[in-house]
């Protein structure tokens, strides 16, 4: 019986430092997983790398051993001892490895919780080890299952609701207040990582023109053609006010750069049109007592930052409900991997037999009301017999060790050819081949 | 002219009625859990029951009308039953042309409630008056009357847009800042009710005043009712004035969508019961 084991590093267990070191690219997963699959303790093998995280996922018929072989082969690879990350490591195996896996697809292991990205890692994983055909009848659905419960969690929880980057926030801030951005004009003022990332998502939602204001013109100029906008003074900015609807300020100035009496003045030109200013800078640009006007809005940093902790907060509180559907899932799954046992498949299999025969023998007994009861004891003797004749040879072949490590494989295929994945079992398969 | 003896099957109508009121409070009860649980299927299927309960309640108006020939609003009964047809009927094309879904929160259980008082009021065909025969009465009472809905539903806008623009502006973002829509569609639509409010109280008004003169031959007679309907007219007609002139809008025309309503429920009842001016018929209990 092949094991499931899981092990591997993550953002909790490893500094940057470390992670960096271990990571592997696509290639190098792509010929880590070739190369594991060739050790003798190793069935299947599949390898996640992230940027915070790398996992190695098999099926091994020795545990001990094939977490030696993974920890030889990267120590060899990445050129480093084994003393220098064995600390970092955890190894999972059965239940546990199969939970990990549910909850790292369904982002509930991540650094922010919810994030999209790392199922799609993991599915680019799994390509890559069928591409190598590295994984296994075991992988192949414990995969499969996984991308299963990662949709589940996602589409029934609300961990991917909510903003929980600044720029998302005041993206999702500028929906409430104006319903569609398609169309509002957008002001830039200043650069910086965060305000630029800002109009990008702002761009992605159609928002309208963009103009750049910055105090060198330059700079300004190069920032307005990347976003395809124009670029203003910054002595302009107060005339500017009455064509814009969304302002994101980071600039690197001391004072206040727009006051409010220049928003008041505005807003009647406005015909007060609401206006909004994301203020993005330390110290702050925007003065706070604009948020006073009718219909105008001033989010500082820390305003926005207290709504990604919320939402934040509010995720986590998901993912409890994210929990409780893995749960449900390693259950389901270890019934179906219990059913690569041998014993049970030898035993469903004799029942299947046995219950065709029984219902077939009551047919013909209606008919054949002259028998004696010694005759139909003779009838049952025969039926029993052939069973037994039947199944002797696929017995003997599901025990004997002739198949080595890969009996899982003749497992399945036995209890797909005579359909004894009764209830569940196939319920769950029907779901996950949709 | 003498007023036609109504005689219908009541009773077959009270079922109706009552089928009318236990949907809209069936609506009201779903919408409350799509407040809580925001799943889709509840404002679905709170919307149907709302529907089926208009649809209901169509039914009996229109009985009655046929039966009887004249426009029911003969006593409060009848008014209060045509005012929650209103407000359920405003709200669905509201509903299609904006797809507000939270405001089902606020108009199903305000028809449920009003439908509910016009139940407990008593009806009584027999105050059947000559003057209420007319068919100037027809645009008069059945145009105030949607008027007047769609004012209840622009007040109901304004108090959401309040609490949305409040929770955005104190950065305190509780309960209702997510269930809430933006404010711009809040604005958008509390505006267009109090236009379609405003068309229907000026032709209502305006056939108002013929009626008067057909009936007591004069137009205006300084009665506390007229003088209360023409102020509440004054008072929306401003409003529309300055978002049409200067461009108010926000916070300002929510509040003042809020005052008008309170000034018009003052018009509906006030009048009637502190000033006794006419229409007094309507409003004894």
């Amino acid at each position: 019986m092949l094991d499931i084991v899981l092990l591997g590093l993550n953002h909790k267990t490893a500094p940057v430092e470390l992670r960096e070191c271990l990571a592997f690219s696509k290639n190098e997963s792509a010929a880590a997983m070739e190369t594991l699959q060739k050790y003798p303790a190793i069935s299947e093998v599949v390898v996640i790398s992230t940027c915070n995280r790398v996992e190695v996922l098999m099926a091994t018929v020795n545990m001990p051993e094939a977490v030696d072989a993974v920890k030889t082969y990267i120590a060899e690879v990445k050129n480093l001892p084994v003393s220098r990350f064995e600390g970092s490591f955890y190894i999972h195996d059965g239940d546990s490895a199969v939970q990990h896996i549910f909850r790292v697809a369904s982002s509930l292991d991540s650094m922010i919780v919810g994030e999209p990205q790392i199922l799609g890692q993991i599915k680019k994983a799994y390509i890559a080890a069928t591409d190598k055909k590295t994984a296994g009848v075991i992988l192949n659905r414990l995969m499969h299952k996984t991308f299963f419960v990662a949709k589940r969690v996602r589409s029934e929880t609300g961990i991917g609701d909510h903003a929980v980057s600044i720029s998302y926030a005041a993206i999702e801030l500028g929906r409430k207040i104006f319903g569609s951005l398609e169309g509002k004009k957008v002001l830039l003022v200043g650069a910086g990582e965060m305000a630029e990332l800002a109009v990008e998502h702002l761009i992605r939602n159609r928002a309208g023109s963009i103009s750049v204001a910055n105090r060198t013109f330059k700079r300004g100029v190069e920032l307005a053609k990347h976003f395809n906008g124009k670029t203003i003074q910054l002595k302009e900015i107060p005339e500017h006010l009455k064509l814009v609807d969304i302002i994101i300020s980071s600039t690197g100035s001391p004072d206040f750069i727009i006051k409010r009496d220049q928003v008041k003045g505005v807003m009647r030109k406005r015909r007060n049109r609401p206006i909004f200013f994301i203020d993005i800078a330390v110290p702050r640009d925007i003065d706070p007592e604009i948020n006073r006007i009718a219909n105008s809005y001033v989010y500082d940093i820390d305003d926005l930052k207290g709504i990604i902790d919320e939402n934040i907060e509010e995720r986590n509180q998901e993912s409890l409900k994210g929990e409780r559907i893995i749960e449900e899932a390693v259950i389901t799954f270890r019934q179906w991997y219990e059913s690569l046992d041998v014993v049970p498949t030898i035993v469903a299999l004799r029942n299947k037999f046995d219950a065709i025969a029984e219902t077939e023998i009551r047919k013909t007994m209606q008919s054949l009301k002259h028998l004696s009861d010694d005759d139909c004891q003779a009838i049952y003797k025969m039926t029993n017999g052939l069973i037994n004749k039947m199944l002797h040879d696929p017995t003997l072949f599901l025990k004997s060790n002739g198949c080595h490590g890969d009996k899982s494989v003749y497992l399945d295929i036995t209890r797909k050819l005579f359909k004894i994945d009764e209830g569940q079992g196939s319920e769950v398969r029907g779901r996950i081949k949709r | 002219m003498s007023a036609p003896k109504v005689r219908y099957s009541k009773v077959n109508m009270d079922i109706v009625i009552i089928i009318t009121i236990l949907l809209y409070m069936l609506s009201t009860s779903v919408y409350f859990a799509y407040l809580l649980f925001q799943k889709n299927y509840l404002h679905q299927t709170g919307f149907y029951l709302l529907a089926a309960g208009f649809l209901c309640h169509s039914a009996a108006i229109g009985y009655v009308f046929i039966k009887s020939g004249v426009v029911p609003v003969n006593n409060l009964h009848e008014t209060f039953a045509i005012a929650g047809w209103a407000i359920a009927g405003v709200f669905i094309i509201f509903k299609y042309k904006y797809n507000l879904k939270i405001l089902g929160i606020y108009t199903a259980p305000l028809a449920a409630v009003v439908m509910l008082i016009a139940s407990r009021l008593p009806n009584d065909p027999e105050q059947v008056k000559s003057v209420f025969n007319n068919i100037w009465l027809f645009p008069h009472a059945i145009m105030l009357l949607i008027g007047e809905a769609s004012f209840a539903i622009a007040c109901g806008v304004g108090i959401m847009y309040l609490v949305q623009e409040h929770a955005i502006k104190t950065k305190n973002h509780g309960f209702f800042f997510k269930r809430l829509p933006s404010l711009e569609l809040l604005d958008t639509v509390g505006y267009a009710s109090i236009v379609l409010g405003f068309t229907m109280l000026t032709i209502g008004l305006i056939s108002g005043l013929v009626y008067a003169k057909i009936v007591w031959g004069r137009f205006w007679g300084w009665d506390p009712k007229e003088v209360w309907s023409g102020i509440t007219w004054l008072l929306y007609a401003a409003l529309l004035h300055e978002r049409l002139a200067v461009g108010w809008r926000g916070r300002r025309t929510a509040i003042m969508a809020i005052i008008g309503f309170v000034v018009l429920l003052f018009t509906f009842f006030g009048v009637n019961i502190l000033l006794h001016g006419h229409h007094a018929e309507l409003i004894s209990f």
